[in-house]
């Protein structure tokens, strides 16, 4: 029987130094092959082979994790079908980051107990096992759906049960047009069609900027610090640490040796990377090297650029600034207690003025003026935390996306003078995706809108 | 006092919409047959609108036609307005709507069904089934006629405990004051089948001389129609078409229904059936839309040679003296008289879930149910039913296996899986919106989706069959021809897409890119490269909505595909819900009430959850395994 291919992360979540998202089907190498960047195309890796590389998001090129990928093809796999294993750092961000990358290329995220029920219904589970392959299915559904009860009554429901509800009605608009055509009820326009689904697009981008936000909230800011020595790199993490007194953990990494610290800046997390690194050797640059350097730079969601007020810039600051254009960095003119030698005009040509931040982290000054500018930077204008843990998952996240595209070509489909009844084959699915999120049966719901919004009969 | 009054392959009981196709089928497919009807007067009979066909109607009507039956044609026959609807919007929901001359429909009909091979109609009404050790034999009529047969087909529309119901007046009665059919719902009681009470209703119907038509619109046919069999020649098409009307309810009338809602069965309690949604009653639509300022009237005449005129959109069970003055309410009726009175009609249904998608019952073997007594409505809904009740009944007595129709192929197929798998709580209307293809579902396509399986039950006569064949092969070839030929961007098609509002052409192109461009239409591409063998109309606006849609008809191709794997994935008849270890107790309970054949119909019993399938699956795969093992 073939089948879709399916994903999901196959580690416990949180735990443990590296994370596996496991991956099955016939498309398993052919979808992943694309994401992952390395000296070899995985179409090409032959079989229980494990290859080095990075997952990089083909839209825009970002790196999001170095990875190990392990590729089986069936039959001799878990589930008997092609598998491709990626195995990603530990903690969240990273495993999250590549499953909804995973899932946006149009793989489909695994039912619970997924896998094991693949691998029984293709034999490589033992028929006696059957029972046990029934449990843990019942199991992992019973918690999947309380979870996603809990979901329900939540925030996210609450913002995506009405944007639904402005779909619905629009559906049960359009349908009755086609059932009832001689009906005195306005023929609905591909203007109006487009109207709807751009306010409807705007909200579901909107939840999906939150989702980013949301992640943050969670899951910390991932921080580099960079800057020459002397620049006040290590008194900067000082300051930031003593501030909060609230260095949260301290894990280290498995397959690189970069430490990571957990502070709170006006209660965003900040996992600050290369912690150790900057106190032993004052010197990220200089200790890991430039393509090393680089590569951290890559991962941080955000560069604080330590540069000294006291002395001129350096070449290898200049280099720094133009690596930093486009990039979410802040400079950190340090030491404005001593006299300045810095050339301003210079930094400004390279960074926005509002990214430029000047502080003493020796006297503690201006630490809220950082705080002010990683806020502005991250939240667009101000935290909201009550908004921010809407969207949780990297199911949700798919979903959105999903919905998005949907409701985009729901819209090219009414500029193109695409006859209604085909654009509602896309709104029907964005209003689908939007239920699936938030658990909602599909149901009657549509009849039940077409008969209450609107009289009808002969 | 009972006698033997004979032997029949197949019974068929009532001669409805649904009763017609069932025996025409049954007869047609080599069954000696029988078709039973309480009074001959009222075979094919329209006991409301005089009207066939409209969006996901009609689309039944072509897929009747497509297998073999007779609606299509009989209506194209007997049509007094055709009018193609939707035009304004994609192929998949054009729709055919004719307005019938209902007493030549009915007499069209009755001679088709009386020149028929092997099929014997007659007057006589069934009080009893006959069944043996849960297999239905036959049936006995009021007179004491027994007949015996291999398969019994009810097809009893509104008439089980039929009751009328105008103001406060009441009494039991089928339609149009027709006997009810009392014992034969008693009958089905004792069998052990779940009844449920439905309600219906029709609008009163007015004399045309008493119509001030000036005061109204005209609703005409158009003008070169198209027509809903596919054997309908372009010569039978010369047919002088009668308009319809329409006008609006007024405030008056709005009023003069508030003032007498306390002798409106609908709100007094007197009716305790389920109407439907779709089809209210006026009263119903003011309470529940008391900001709607007016409704629509259509006057529809009722034949050729008669002064009668439905009344669309006044179906009511108000008493006769409110009626009439709810009439003379309407601007162009103000001095109208009265030729029928509308009423409601609560009728006696068998909860549909209690039948197999071969429109068995579960219960009796060999008994069949179709049309109204399904809890659908409409006549389309019932011939769509009844053909495939008949079908399914004939291939039962020689020995064959059912056929279903998925929900894929045909909006037949549609109907009959949600009313087997969800049942309904009011009567069932087929809407567009219930097809989840309904790109693949058009209109112009039921040949394609199901001449095939007509031909093959032995529906389709060869050469219909042949002439479908030649179709089909010169619309594949035109698609390939369009393929390859080259469209330079000379000054010809520059001009043809410049007089369409389309950009010009940068490079030179296929004929499927083109005709792919919206404003691009077959007539257009033609002119530039004439297809070298002649095409039909049909043939031409198949190449087009073939090549136009392509997009949107990948996507729910593949989405079939997708699905079609759990609609492969067959149930075994004698499976045991309530030892399947994890099913979860609600799922157990809809899964053995439904007996669902595949897993695809599985999933769309509702409370049976992804998880309760993954369940089901691997308790499938074990008891494959087990079976398996224990053959070797």
């Amino acid at each position: 029987m073939t089948e879709d291919t399916i994903a999901a992360v196959a580690t416990a979540l949180g735990e443990g130094s590296i994370a596996v998202v496991r991956v099955s089907g016939p498309e398993a190498v052919e979808k992943i092959a694309p994401l992952f960047r390395s000296r070899l195309d995985l179409r090409e890796a032959p079989t229980h082979t494990v290859n080095y590389g990075w997952i990089e998001d083909p839209a825009d090129g970002a790196v999001l994790d170095e990875v190990l990928v392990t590729v089986m093809r069936g039959p001799r796999s878990f589930t008997a079908e092609d598998v491709v294993e990626i195995s990603t750092h530990g903690g969240i961000v990273a495993v999250q980051s590549v499953l909804e990358l995973v899932l946006r290329s149009g793989i489909r995220i695994a039912e619970p107990g997924e896998f094991t029920k693949r691998a029984f219904l293709n034999g490589r589970i033992d028929l006696a096992q059957a029972e046990a392959v029934i449990d843990l299915i019942r199991s992992k559904s019973n918690r999947a759906f309380q979870l996603a009860r809990r979901q329900s009554e939540g925030a996210l429901s609450k913002r995506i049960a009405p944007l639904r509800q402005k779909l619905l009605e629009l559906l049960a608009h359009v349908e009755v047009n086609i059932d009832y055509p001689e009906h005195d009820v306005a023929e609905m326009t591909a203007a109006a069609i487009a109207e709807t689904c751009g306010i409807a697009l705007q909200e579901v981008r909107m939840l999906l900027k939150t989702a980013a936000e949301g992640k943050i909230l969670r899951e910390g800011i991932v921080t580099a610090i960079v800057g020459r020595p002397n620049a006040g790199k290590s008194s900067l993490l000082n300051a930031l640490a003593h501030d909060n007194k609230a260095i949260v953990t301290d894990i280290p990494g498995t397959t690189r040796d970069i430490v990571e610290e957990s502070v709170s800046l006006a209660g965003v997390p900040l996992r600050l990377l290369d912690t150790a690194g900057i106190r032993e050797t004052s010197d990220v640059v200089e200790r890991i090297g430039v393509e090393r350097s680089r590569g951290a730079l890559n991962e941080a969601d955000l560069i604080l650029l330590v540069l000294n007020h006291h002395e001129p810039l350096h070449e290898d600051e200049r280099l720094l600034m133009k690596e930093l254009a486009g990039r979410p960095a802040i400079a950190v003119v340090n030491k404005i207690d001593l006299p300045g030698a810095l050339d301003l005009e210079e930094v400004k040509r390279e960074i926005p003025e509002e990214r430029i931040v000047f502080l003493s982290a020796k006297e503690g000054e201006g630490i809220d003026r950082l705080e002010q500018a990683v806020s502005k930077l991250f939240f667009s204008g101000g935290v909201e935390s009550d908004d921010l843990t809407y969207v949780s998952n990297a199911r949700h996240i798919s979903l959105l996306h999903l919905a998005a595209k949907s409701l985009e070509d729901a819209i090219a489909a009414s500029e193109a003078g695409i006859p209604i009844d085909l654009i509602q084959i896309d709104l029907t699915t964005a209003w689908e995706q939007l239920g699936e999120i938030i658990g909602d049966a599909v149901g009657e719901s549509l009849l039940d809108q077409i008969f209450s919004q609107f009289c009808l009969g002969k | 006092m009972g006698y033997q009054a004979g032997e029949y392959d197949v019974i068929v009981i009532g001669a409805g919409h649904a009763g017609c196709e069932a025996a025409l089928a049954s007869a047609r497919m080599g069954c000696e047959t029988l078709l039973l009807t309480i009074n001959l007067d009222m075979v094919a009979f329209m006991p409301c609108n005089p009207s066939v066909g409209g969006p996901a109607k009609g689309h039944v009507v072509r897929e009747i036609d497509a297998l073999g039956g007779e609606m299509g044609r009989n209506i194209d026959k007997t049509y007094i307005q055709m009018r193609m609807l939707n035009t304004g919007k994609g192929p998949a929901v054009h729709a055919l709507r004719a307005q019938a001359d209902k007493f030549l429909y009915q007499h069209t009909m009755k001679e088709t069904i009386e020149k028929t091979d092997r099929l014997t109609l007659r007057q006589g009404m069934a009080e009893d089934l006959i069944v043996e050790d849960g297999v239905c034999r036959g049936v006995v009529t009021k007179t004491g006629a027994e007949y015996r047969a291999k398969a019994v087909v009810l097809t009893t529309g509104t008439y089980l405990r039929g009751k009328v119901i105008m103001g406060e007046l009441m009494y039991e009665s089928g339609p149009n004051n027709q006997q009810p059919s009392v014992k034969l719902s008693e009958s089905l009681r004792k069998l052990g089948l779940e009844l449920v009470r439905f309600k219906t209703g029709t609008p009163p119907r007015v004399h045309k001389d008493t119509i001030d038509f000036v005061k109204t619109e005209i609703q005409p046919g158009d003008e070169s129609p198209k027509f809903f069999s596919f054997e309908t020649e372009y010569s039978d098409r010369a047919n002088e078409q009668l308009p319809c009307w329409l006008t609006y309810t007024s405030e008056d009338t709005h009023r003069i229904i508030n003032d007498n809602l306390h002798r409106a069965p609908m709100f007094s309690g007197a009716i305790e059936g389920t109407g439907p949604r779709y089809c209210p009653s006026i009263e119903d639509k003011i309470v529940r839309f008391a900001d709607k300022p007016k409704h629509q009237i259509f006057l529809e005449p009722e034949g050729r040679n008669t002064k009668e005129y439905y009344v669309q959109g006044l179906s009511t069970s108000m008493p006769e003296d409110v009626q009439l003055q709810i009439l003379r309410s309407i601007p162009g009726l103000e001095k109208v008289e009265m030729m029928r009175t509308g009423y409601a009609i609560e009728y006696d249904a068998v909860v549909p879930t209690q039948l197999w998608p071969s429109l068995e019952t579960k219960l009796v073997t060999n008994l069949f149910t179709a049309g109204q007594i399904n809890g659908t409505s409409g006549y389309e809904e019932a011939a769509g039913q009844g053909i495939m009740a008949g079908i399914n009944a004939a291939r039962k007595v020689k020995g064959e296996e059912p056929v279903i129709i998925e929900r894929s192929a045909g909006y037949i197929g549609v109907m009959i899986d949600d009313l087997v798998t969800k049942g309904t709580n009011e009567p069932y209307r087929l809407l567009t919106s219930r097809a989840e293809y309904r790109l693949l579902l058009r209109h112009d396509n039921a040949d394609l989706r199901l001449t095939p399986l007509g031909h093959e039950i032995g529906l389709i006569k060869e050469e219909r069959y042949e002439k479908f064949l030649e179709k089909k092969a010169k619309v594949e070839a035109e698609i390939g021809r369009l393929k390859e030929i080259r469209i330079k961007p000379d000054e010809e098609v520059q001009a043809m897409l410049a007089s369409r509002d389309s950009a010009p052409l940068q490079n030179t192109t296929d004929g499927i890119t083109l005709l792919r461009r919206p404003e691009v239409a077959y007539s257009d591409v033609e002119k530039l490269s004439p297809s070298p063998v002649e095409l039909s109309e049909e043939m031409k606006e198949q190449v087009e909505i073939q090549i136009k849609y392509t997009g949107y008809i990948e996507k729910q191709l593949q989405q079939v595909e997708r699905l079609g794997k759990m609609e492969k994935k067959r149930i075994p008849d004698d499976i045991d819900y309530g030892i399947i270890h994890g099913l979860a107790t609600e799922a157990k309970q809809k899964l053995d009430k439904v007996r669902p054949l595949s897993l695809g119909q599985a999933s769309r019993i509702s409370g049976v959850t992804p998880a309760d399938l993954s369940i089901l699956l691997v308790h499938l795969e074990h008891y494959n395994r087990v079976t398996a093992a224990r053959g070797s």
